[in-house]
């Protein structure tokens, strides 16, 4: 068994103090393992990759990323979060730069590599995502579909040991879902170790290595895709995914559906 | 050493300097009430899609924008007794440029708030099957006024710190009444001017601030999202 | 209208133009720097200065220029603190551009989403980085409109400049109104020689503006 990448251990979250969004979180996540956290909307699942990224102070608990402690207060926080790739549901690309010039940014101005060097691995990485002859647009020229692709060419060009997805395709255009989650099966296909925030069932379940379900601030449930899709074993789980599927109550005479008495 | 604060307290000079401010505030009053509706109807007329209208309301506005309302105040109040033969009081003067000035200002701000709102807004009204009137009476309307009212009332409170100019055209209001008693009180306290000068000071302060609060709590209470 | 008396007087109105000027820039600049400061106060919420700058920026722009400097050039002397009329004007500018510059700059800051900036903090940027190059670029572009209605706001108030014993345009005006009752000559060149200084600044904020807006800023 190899040694995990990332361990959470006893997490708490809270905004005011008095609530905690978070509560007790604990998993690991292994070297080359796909990770897909869904759970209702509100169920801290954002939340948590972003304490995962050091973007919000922690109130107990801790995050380990192999040996190294992630908190805001890191002396190597900047270090850490290199190896921490993370993509955006609202993508976030800068607006005031071309696609590449995006992508540039950071191996350059963080990691000191040349230009040379990053561009030639950002074309690489953008013609395998189709995005070759759009690189010198700037991000307002593109599709949503297009700008969440280069979002996360623009992570991996820093060579992340994990990259985490935070529901990357929630404010997509349903035939632009398709795009963005190939890319993310073909990472996975690579060996590349991901953690997903998704509320796509079917990607969820064939990109899965393992499903965390998470409601109310915990982990209500932890297991292999198939078993958590066919065979829920908490009713919460069984709930949650009973919103994913549709029936229509049969029509009787008067108009009136049968459950209405 | 002598500031001139005690000056203020003799006989009725305080009295006088508020009188002074209300002077000013007066003019500033009056030129909102009469700007603010002309600027709605120029504002709306802005709105329509009329390109000749559009050009001459554009040409007014700028030249309001561009040139100090100074030398407008010169041109009304030195400009037309020369060419009309007509002479103009300070204030009326003063009434006249802060209109032609406001009622610019507050057309834009008007076309501003109605071109704020969302297309998709007038298209859902009509949807429900709202005619242009009712569209505009229940959904378009209610929403520019929300932009519109902080935005006015910061239009108030420029008026009021533009009304400072008018003493430049000799109307007695308070920087004129500061001046008079520091000239009065040379002799006895040499240095008035000092707080004389820091209670007007003050006073347009008290005159302004309060008028920009409001505008900023509307403006914050009123907010979309 | 005689045009003997326009050309006669047309280098006493650019003398005053270029004094209307020369001050109108010193105090912008320093505007700009105040502001600049003012920014930077609120934004790292500096303790008790951030009072203080915020106090400022009430006082500053909820009162005339015109009563700014008639406490500057006729009350602060009484202190005994020499002011001359140029030392006036251009601080009495800055005062009041300071904050008007101040407001500007922290909408533009204000105005890019955090999450630009936690994106940034995500691909392992420095705080320091990210203002850099990704808050500072896009709220330059954003402050850009009301920088230069700034700039324009602030060379018309010079207009007050007379009032302690300058001889700008407005002076100039008014004492060939005063001398040769010329007013409609001495109106129109007051007129003309503001649009030469105003208009050339509106126009090329117009195009710079324009320029902005295609370069992709503000998706």
């Amino acid at each position: 068994m190899s040694e995990p990448i990332l361990t959470i251990s006893h997490l708490v979250k809270s905004y005011d103090g008095k609530t905690n969004v978070l509560n007790d979180i604990s998993f690991d996540v292994k070297e080359g393992e796909v990770i897909v956290i869904v759970g209702p909307s509100g169920c801290g699942k954002s939340t948590l990759l972003r304490c995962i990224n050091a973007l919000e102070p922690i109130q107990g608990g801790q995050i380990r990323l192999r040996h190294e402690m992630i908190t805001q207060h890191s002396s190597n926080i900047y270090k850490i979060r290199q190896q921490i790739g993370m993509v955006f549901q609202s993508y976030e690309l800068f607006p005031h730069r071309t696609v590449l010039d995006n992508i540039l940014l950071a191996p350059m101005k963080v990691q000191k590599r040349s230009r040379e060097e990053v561009t030639a691995e950002a074309m690489e990485l953008l013609s395998r995502v189709g995005l070759k002859d759009l690189a010198d647009r700037y991000p307002r020229q593109l599709s949503g579909g297009q700008k969440q692709r280069a979002a996360i060419v623009r992570a991996l060009c820093m060579h992340p040991e994990i990259m985490l997805f935070d529901e990357v395709t929630a404010a997509l255009d349903p035939e632009m879902v398709r795009e963005v989650l190939e890319v993310m099966l073909n990472l996975a296909d690579q060996g590349k170790t991901m953690l997903i925030v998704t509320h796509e069932m079917e990607f969820a379940r064939a990109a899965a290595d393992r499903i965390i379900f998470l409601d109310g601030g915990g982990i209500v449930e932890e297991a292999a895709p198939d078993e958590f899709f066919s065979h829920p074993k908490t009713e919460r789980a069984e709930k949650f995914l009973r919103t994913f599927t549709f029936e229509r109550k049969k029509k009787i005479a008067g108009g009136k559906t049968k459950n209405e008495e | 050493m002598n500031l001139g604060l005690e000056v203020l307290l003799k006989g009725s000079n305080m009295l006088r300097l508020l009188q002074g401010l209300w002077v000013a505030l007066k003019i500033s009053l009056i030129a909102v009430a009469i700007s603010i509706p002309i600027g709605l109807v120029l504002g709306i007329l802005m709105t329509f899609h009329s390109r000749v209208l559009h050009v001459i309301l554009q040409i007014y506005l700028q030249i309001v924008r561009i040139m100090p309302q100074l030398v407008l105040l010169f041109i009304v109040y030195f400009g037309t007794t020369r060419l009309f033969g007509i002479n103009l009081t300070g204030e009326v003067s003063a009434v006249i440029v802060f209109v032609f000035w406001g009622a610019a200002e507050m057309m834009d701000l008007v076309r501003g708030a109605v071109s704020s709102i969302p297309k998709h807004q007038y298209e859902s009204a009509g949807a429900l099957g709202m005619t242009k009137k009712q569209t505009y009476q229940y959904v378009i309307l209610p929403q520019a006024v929300r932009r519109l009212v902080p935005l006015s009332i910061n239009l108030v409170t420029r008026m009021v710190k533009t009304t400072s100019l008018i003493t430049m055209i000799g109307v007695v209001e308070v920087l004129k009444v500061a001046q008079q008693i520091i000239e009065a009180n040379r002799m006895s306290s040499p240095n008035a001017a000092f707080g004389i000068y820091l209670v007007v000071f003050i006073l347009y302060f008290l005159a302004c601030w309060p008028i920009s609060l409001v505008a900023r709590h509307l403006e914050k209470k009123w907010a979309v999202n | 209208m005689s045009m003997e008396f326009i050309a006669k007087y047309i280098p006493t109105y650019q003398k005053a133009a270029l004094l209307t000027l020369r001050l109108g820039v010193l105090g912008i600049l320093l505007a700009i720097a105040v502001g600049l400061l003012c920014t930077t106060v609120q934004y790292y919420k500096v303790p008790v200065l951030r009072h203080i700058v915020g106090f400022y920026i009430e006082v500053s722009r909820n009162t005339p220029l015109l009563i700014q400097l008639f406490f500057l050039y006729y009350g602060i002397p009484k202190l005994g603190i020499s002011v001359t009329p140029e030392q006036a004007g251009v601080i009495g500018l800055a005062f009041l551009g300071g904050s008007y510059m101040a407001e500007t700059f922290r909408s533009g800051i204000e105005s890019v989403p955090e999450i630009q900036e936690e994106s940034a903090l995500s691909l392992a940027l420095t705080k320091r980085q990210a203002m850099q190059y990704i808050i500072l670029p896009q709220a330059t572009a954003i402050s850009f409109p009301g920088f230069m209605a700034n700039i324009i706001f602030l060379l018309k108030e010079t207009s007050v400049f007379s009032a302690v014993s300058l001889m700008d345009l407005m002076f100039t005006a008014k004492d060939l109104i005063g001398m040769y009752a010329k007013t409609i000559e001495s109106l129109s060149m007051l007129v003309v020689f503001y649009l030469i200084i105003l208009l050339p600044i509106s126009i090329l904020g117009n195009i710079v503006e324009k320029k902005l807006r295609y370069a992709g800023f503000g998706t």
